[in-house]
């Protein structure tokens, strides 16, 4: 089981619980959202509730909620090992074709051919041909001219890149540090910044976080009320402006109000920008330096959001957005597909940002802590 | 990149060309070079493998060996194929789109831009086909979806089926034909909800959407960053759906662009259309040669010809054409013309689709020249009278100090200003005779007088790249036929070109 919030809410070391406080009946309303809620998300960890009128919680419905929310989320942690194996599963079955290339070379001698091929394949899952060509050497140093079976070529392919990955596996534990703690999610059009921020709210809501959701995407059609449906579900603090907006002024407010109400969490989305454009980076910058007037610490993390589909462009994403908004970590979505994200190996390699979760569906469950040996172990089609 | 390409077949052929024939190591080695060049372009690695298979014969032709630079004519050849693979010069074909209500169904994965290219069509539906256009949202997953396209459509101008809750996609899809038929609509536009491949059950209810509404149009929008997963993507997709076309996103990134390949490669489809921007009206119709100079690393030289030529006013450029011959360049014009970049996306836009001006472009960032600096210059023209506007001679310390004043700024960048209009006055003259050279001086001396101390550099990449539009023959070291013909730079850019007078 992981923990992401909560220090504050560790499992007892005898019982291997998570203390919850009972809950008192007639408490929470029934959300009139929580059954479509759940034809479209199955039972997520999070109980739907409507938002909490304003910062006062006069009849505790809150903390009740919280309360649901915790318990649900130890309901969860309790699947959390059949969800992991849905990650792996789904990172596998996405390496199908990498891994049936790697079968291929199973019982052949390793020669020089042959490692043109291996490099080839392991291009296919995105890598960019440097790094498969570092990866492939690398690989046929003790066992040029020997002939090995396609488990043992793919265990040591996935040693090799787990040994690159593995400085960058790091779980954020967001209930550390100042409070409130900013945190900045940034990334290209459609990479899942949105999505990404409800699960992680949604997640760490569950886990007993007190948190200030803000819509700082003003320019998308419908972003704010995208992430409005998220807050909800969350049951978090939401702020957001009408379209067209300033989003560093919207940030500014959230900060602002997240000091006002003692959170301890403020989630800022971003509107999705493409890294090549100036005007649009620039008006990123503006954003952290408008969050910095009020605390010069933050933003405490900014969250790069990247989508496994894409190939090398990954790597033009991650300079652009560390030289403009100071990228902290990473986030790779839509591992569920046929994508392979193998790029994430090629940019462990060029940057030292720490990889936060992989996502592998829509529902809040689907995001995890990024385990440097189960991508590389998933990469190259290696069962658990 | 393109040039570095360029580079190594050059070391590979280096040194062959006296020997009057090139061994099979040599060839293998320059279609390495040109392998790996692809992939690194996100070309898929099945179709890196087609692709040199294809180019294979023709690199070991004989000209190649004749030829004084073999590594030019090597990449002219990969060049060419590329513009073969991704459908030759042809436009694709047009949409079918003619028998009332035609359907059009959007599918992809997640995130690809469904959604916004919908937008986009039915805006280009309604505007340049004079089409009825109805767009429905078949996306019942992701939270607000729905009004997203509501509000996309409200933008294009188009009808959007009212949403119902709780209603499934098949049901809606059934509603939005029945919409149609009795609303009196030419065109429905399905938007679906995106989906990964890999989920049956999201694929079947794609499959089952086609089945009820019998689309005439079936597009595959992608994303044109996609890596090597494009292949994949394109044939899961068209296993399951009657796809009849593609459509790639997110052109206007720095991608290179290889997933086009990819897919058309793949599926056979033509690539319908490109998506440029957010704004509805960033959608153009697909250009091989464009994305195959792309693939390649050029820059994307033809967008920003057509773009401009898209962009201007053709009687305000005739009209300044016609001042420009009698030495007559009023700052009224100047203002036109500041306004007529602004619109083509600004600096920042311009410079982004020419090649090799990376560097011009960090400069101008490092030097805080931006799209705002056009904005300030045409306030300081807008705050004069428009007296002194044609006759800027009347300019004295006491007006200039007013202007400024006026427009928020220093009476220096008043100044600033004055003299960029005394150099474009003055190179305009000259233009009558220069042509293309004269209007690359033309747009340097504008620079110079917009940025002291900055200028020279920027001058020199701007005034480079610009001459390799003005060559009309060659691009970028491209020795050969094979590359894009450039239509009359000089009416190209807006009002600053020589060409308009020749009309």
């Amino acid at each position: 089981m992981i923990l992401w919030w909560g220090k504050k809410k560790q499992p007892d070391p005898k019982t291997g619980e998570t203390p919850i406080e009972p809950l008192k009946s007639g408490e929470a309303p029934a959300s009139p959202l929580a059954s479509l809620d759940r034809r479209l998300f199955g039972e997520a960890p999070v109980a739907p509730q409507p938002v909490a009128p304003d910062d006062d919680d006069p009849i505790g419905l809150r903390k009740a909620a919280a309360r649901i929310a915790a318990e649900r989320a130890a309901e969860a942690a309790a699947r959390e090992e059949s969800v992991l194996h849905k990650l792996s599963e789904g990172l596998r079955r996405s390496s199908s074709r990498l891994a049936e290339g790697l079968a291929g070379l199973s019982k052949r001698k390793i020669d020089r051919e042959s490692l043109d091929e291996l490099e080839e394949l392991l291009i296919t899952s995105d890598m960019g041909a440097k790094v498969a060509a570092r990866i492939a050497k690398a690989f046929s140093k003790d066992r040029f001219d020997r002939e090995i079976s396609g488990d043992e070529i793919k265990a040591a392919l996935a040693s090799e890149i787990a040994a690159i990955l593995k400085p960058r596996e790091q779980v954020v534990d967001f209930s550390e540090g100042p409070k409130p703690r900013i945190v900045l999610f940034v990334g290209v059009n459609g990479s899942g910044k949105t999505t990404t921020i409800g699960k992680i709210a949604s997640k760490l809501s569950a886990q007993g976080a007190d948190i200030v959701l803000a819509a700082g995407d003003t320019f998308r059609a419908a972003a704010v009320e995208q992430l409005k449906v998220w807050a909800e579900r969350a049951n978090a603090r939401f702020i957001s402006k009408p379209s067209g907006a300033d989003a560093a002024g919207l940030a500014y407010e959230a900060v602002e109000l997240a000091r006002n109400e003692n959170r301890d969490l403020v989630l800022i989305d971003t509107a999705g920008r493409l890294q090549n454009k100036t005007q649009l980076m620039d008006e990123l910058s503006k954003v952290v330096r408008a969050i910095r007037k009020i605390d010069p610490t933050a933003p405490h993390d900014v969250i790069l959001v990247l989508d496994a589909t894409v190939g090398q462009n990954a790597l033009g994403q991650v300079e652009a957005f560390r030289n403009t908004a100071g990228v902290t970590g990473l986030v790779m979505t839509k591992l569920d597909g046929t994508a392979k994200g193998g790029v994430l190996v090629a940019i462990a390699e060029q940057h030292p940002l720490p990889i936060h979760f992989v996502g592998v569906g829509e529902k809040a469950e689907d995001l995890h802590p990024f385990s440097a040996d189960t991508f590389a172990r998933a990469l190259v089609g290696l069962d658990d | 990149m393109f040039d570095a390409l360029t580079d190594k077949l050059g070391k590979v052929f280096d040194g062959l060309t006296g020997r009057g024939a090139l061994s099979e190591k040599d060839v293998n080695e320059a279609l390495r070079e040109i392998r790996v060049a692809l992939l690194e372009a996100d070309v898929a690695l099945p179709v890196v493998k087609k692709f040199i298979d294809d180019v294979r014969p023709k690199a070991v032709g004989e000209n190649v060996i004749k030829s004084i630079k073999p590594g030019q004519l090597v990449v002219k050849i990969v060049y060419d194929q590329l513009v073969a693979t991704l459908g030759g010069d042809e436009e694709p074909p047009p949409l079918k789109i003619d028998s009332p209500p035609a359907v059009v169904m959007m599918a992809g994965l997640q995130g690809s831009g469904k959604t916004t290219t919908t937008g986009k069509l039915a805006k280009r539906l309604r505007e340049v086909e004079r089409k009825k256009v109805l767009v429905a949202s078949l996306d019942v997953r992701r939270p607000a979806a729905m009004e997203q396209l509501r509000v996309l459509a409200g933008q294009a101008g188009v009808d959007a089926l009212p949403i119902v809750d709780g209603q499934l996609p098949p049901d809606i899809a059934r509603r939005a034909i029945q919409a149609a038929k009795f609303g009196g609509y030419d065109v429905i536009i399905l938007d679906t909800a995106g989906r990964t491949t890999l989920d049956d059950q999201m694929m079947n209810e794609a499959a089952q959407i086609a089945e009820i509404a019998k689309p005439q149009e079936t597009l595959l929008v992608a994303d044109a960053l996609t890596g090597q997963d494009a292949v994949e993507t394109a044939r899961r997709f068209n296993e399951r759906l009657p796809l009849t076309g593609l459509v790639l996103t997110r052109m206007d990134g720095d991608g290179r662009g290889g997933a086009a390949l990819s897919m058309r490669a793949v599926t056979g489809l033509p690539i319908r259309f490109i998506g440029m921007g957010e704004k509805l009206d960033g959608l153009d119709v697909f250009d091989a040669r464009r994305i195959a100079g792309r693939i390649l690393g050029q820059g994307d030289i033809v967008s920003l010809v057509e773009k401009a030529k898209a962009e201007m006013d053709l009687a305000e450029a005739e009209r300044v054409a016609k001042k420009m011959q009698k030495g007559l360049f009023d700052l009224e014009d100047l203002a036109g013309q500041l306004r007529q970049m602004q619109r083509m996306g600004g600096m920042s836009g311009m410079m982004d689709l020419l090649p090799g001006v990376k560097n011009a472009k960090q400069q101008m960032a490092a030097s805080g020249i931006d799209d705002k600096m056009l904005k300030r210059q045409e306030a300081i023209i807008m705050s004069m009278t428009p007296h002194e506007r044609k006759k800027p001679d009347i300019l004295a310390a006491s007006r200039k100090r007013r202007i400024a004043a006026g427009a928020g700024v220093d009476v220096a960048e008043v100044n600033k200003v004055l003299k960029m209009h005394r150099n474009m006055a003055d190179m305009m003259k000259k233009i009558g005779k220069g042509g293309m050279k004269g209007m690359a001086q033309a747009l340097g001396g504008m620079m110079g007088g917009g940025i002291p101390g900055q200028g020279p550099q920027v001058n020199q990449a701007q005034l480079n790249a610009l001459k390799n539009l003005g060559g009309g023959q060659n691009l970028g070291g491209m020795g050969g036929a094979g590359a894009p013909k450039l239509p009359g730079l000089g009416g190209g850019l807006p009002g600053l070109g020589g060409g308009d007078k020749k009309k």
